[in-house]
């Protein structure tokens, strides 16, 4: 049985839906990653799980029972807010020892596992300090130890890295993966970073306006976007309108308006005379100097119109024959080469058929 | 630049003089040798001494004190839930009913107050309905206090409390109220130096029994302006320097103190 089942929950405020109808089974030992913009409902469905909003309508179930009416701190489930909320009146071993305490725990146990949890997230000799005397990267782990000691069901992090700067962040985000795996809690995580969502997770869940959009690995999220909101929202992507031209279960035949005809895989629904976008990601679009030397069925001409270079890798913007512009991604792996291409060559571009997704409008 | 700086410290240093020296002089003659407040003579304790022999005036003390710490006590509970009330549901109404008593006309709630305890409650005047009273118009203060000191504060210490496993009462006991306390100790000892000088309420809510302390120390300067009042007062002002100091202190140490449950 999965350990939490969303089911049709539904929150209105008023007039606005900030989450609609949405489905989410999670299993247990899970990653879990709620990823959409700012607004789009991600805090409002974390309040529903943890007990301190209603659904309008729907159903919470963990281990298979409902929980809409159960009160937060019957629930055990924990969160990692992110404002930390630490217990500024509480030194960092009473804060960790809260949970603990409201459980009943015996002295002697509660002394052990705080020493034990403060070992964890590598805090043992900050065990007397106050909140405000900690930084930021301190108080989250405070916050990440508080929650976890208790050993809930189930760990609620809302935006926990927000706070941070980009490189604590990195940091932080390695050891939260530890002390996933180490203490084999399920773990609901949300955020609004793509690149940290797909570090993070086993499985996301894209959010928009209150509705999923689509659950999926990954890879799968960034290689198979559903449709133009998942493909635009998790890094970037050259999109083209098409049209089907011929649909069968291993491919699709499609045309770009100004330019030919293009192949992607296969998929479910589509049939000939559809309309959508041919989506390819920048990293999967090779150039060339010439025609031939394309292994691949499909090539288009094109002048380089831009280029920016970023150290690791360089984009390239190319302008196809039909006005288009195409975004190529290539790495600078050979030592001291920066650029391949100057702007104004002329170039042919061209990607592997099954690198690309089409999506209905 | 230098010229102006003086100029705005003889303002300050003015200020102040016109603030502390009637106090001042309030404090010397307590301890004057003469039975007038003209010249000084010497030193003397008699003052105290008459103070503490007049019965009447131990009398009006010690009612003074049981109405200002009931008051003050009623308040605190009343204000403090009062302040929590209108953070936590965002009340409209709440706060115009709690804070309007502080801005209204003390002459106007006197009157009312006794309306309605004569009218309305059929109460007989005298000890509980000046508590009462008193009561009713030191809420609003504790409120404002404790709801400003909830302001500056994060919710979501308060959901973490419950999301960790604390019953309501629990999360009150454990994480609200100790991180309110210091308010909450402001506006108790706020509450005890507004009742324990009032007047002009006392005056219409005390009806013909008890003597009250500032009622007794009016009736008796419209007599003559005896040192034995400099006495009283000095005395009253002692015992709300201390009260002023115990807050201030509070307010950094209360949060220290509990930490270390
Ligand atoms: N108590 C409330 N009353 C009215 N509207 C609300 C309330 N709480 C949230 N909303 C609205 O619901 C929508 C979703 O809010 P929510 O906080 O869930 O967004 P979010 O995805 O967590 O965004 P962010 O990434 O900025 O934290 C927002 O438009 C917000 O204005
Ligand atoms: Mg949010």
């Amino acid at each position: 049985m999965a350990l939490l089942e969303i089911r049709d929950v539904t929150r209105r405020f008023g007039d606005f839906t900030a989450v609609n109808n949405v489905n989410i089974t999670i299993e247990k030992g899970e990653f879990f990653t709620l990823l959409g913009p700012s607004g789009c409902g991600k805090t409002t469905l974390l309040r529903m799980i943890a007990g301190f909003d209603l659904p309008d309508s729907g159903q919470i179930l963990l281990d298979g029972i409902n929980i809409v009416n159960m009160p937060p701190e019957k629930r055990p489930i924990h969160t990692v807010f992110q404002s930390y909320a630490l217990f500024p009146h509480m030194t960092v071993a009473g804060n960790i020892a809260f949970p603990l305490k409201m459980s009943g725990k015996m002295p002697d146990e509660i002394r052990s596992r705080v020493r034990e949890s403060l070992d964890n997230v590598h805090l043992s000799s900050f065990a007397n300090r106050f909140p405000h005397e900690l930084s930021g990267g301190q108080k989250q782990r405070v916050a990440f130890a508080r929650g976890l000691v208790n050993r809930p069901r189930l760990l609620l992090l809302d935006e926990p890295l927000g706070a941070l700067d980009a490189k604590l962040r990195e940091e932080m985000q390695i050891e939260l993966i530890n002390l996933q795996q180490e203490v084999g809690v399920t773990f609901v995580f949300v955020t609004h970073a793509q690149n940290e969502a797909l570090a993070l997770s086993h499985r996301i869940a894209v959010m928009n306006q209150g509705n999923i959009e689509q659950i999926d690995e990954p890879s799968k999220i960034y290689g198979f976007p559903r449709n133009r909101f998942v493909a635009n929202f998790i890094g970037k992507i050259n999109m083209m309108d098409v049209q089907v031209l011929e649909a069968t279960y291993s491919h699709l035949k499609l045309i770009v308006a100004g330019l030919g005809e293009v192949t992607a895989p296969g998929k479910e629904g589509v049939k000939a005379g559809d309309k959508g976008i041919m989506a390819i990601r920048p990293e999967q679009v090779q150039i060339l100097h010439h025609a031939e030397e394309a292994e691949v069925k499909g090539h288009f001409p094109g002048k380089v119109h831009d280029y920016l270079y970023v150290g690791n890798v360089t984009t390239y913007i190319v302008e196809l024959a039909n006005g288009i512009r195409i975004e190529a991604l290539l790495p600078n792996s050979t030592a001291g080469r920066a650029k391949f291409f100057e702007v104004g060559d002329s170039v042919v571009v061209t990607w592997q058929h099954d690198a690309s997704t089409f999506l209905n409008d | 630049m230098q010229s102006r700086n003086f100029g705005l410290w003889l303002v300050a240093a003015l200020v102040y003089a016109f603030l502390y020296i009637p106090l001042v002089i309030v404090v010397v003659y307590s301890f004057n040798d003469s039975k007038l407040n003209t010249e000084w003579v010497g030193f003397t304790l008699f003052w105290y001494e008459a103070l503490f022999n007049n019965k009447e005036m131990l009398i009006a003390a010690r009612n003074s004190l049981i109405i200002a710490v009931s008051a003050s006590i009623c308040a605190t509970v009343l204000g403090t839930m009062a302040g929590l009330a209108i953070h936590r549901y965002k009340l409209k109404v709440l706060p115009i009913l709690v804070f309007t008593p502080i801005a209204m006309p003390e002459i106007l709630l006197g009157v009312s107050l006794l309306l309605f305890f004569l009218q309305v409650l059929n109460l007989t005047l005298g000890m509980v309905s000046i508590i009462i009273a008193h009561t009713t118009f030191c809420i609003g203060f504790v409120t404002i206090i404790v709801w400003a000191r909830l302001q500056g504060m994060n919710w979501s210490v308060f959901e973490a409390a419950r999301d960790l496993g604390a019953s309501p009462w629990q999360s009150f006991r454990l994480v609200t109220l100790p991180l309110i306390m210091p308010a909450v100790v402001a506006g108790a000892l706020m509450s005890f130096i507004l009742s324990i000088d009032d007047f002009v309420i006392t005056f219409f809510t005390k009806g013909v029994g008890e003597p009250i302390l500032p009622i007794q120390i009016y009736t008796m300067i419209k007599v003559s302006i005896t040192p034995e009042v400099n006495a009283i007062s000095t005395l009253l002002m002692l015992l709300t320097l201390v009260m002023i100091i115990i807050a201030t202190m509070l307010d950094s140490g209360v949060l220290r103190g509990e930490a270390k449950q």
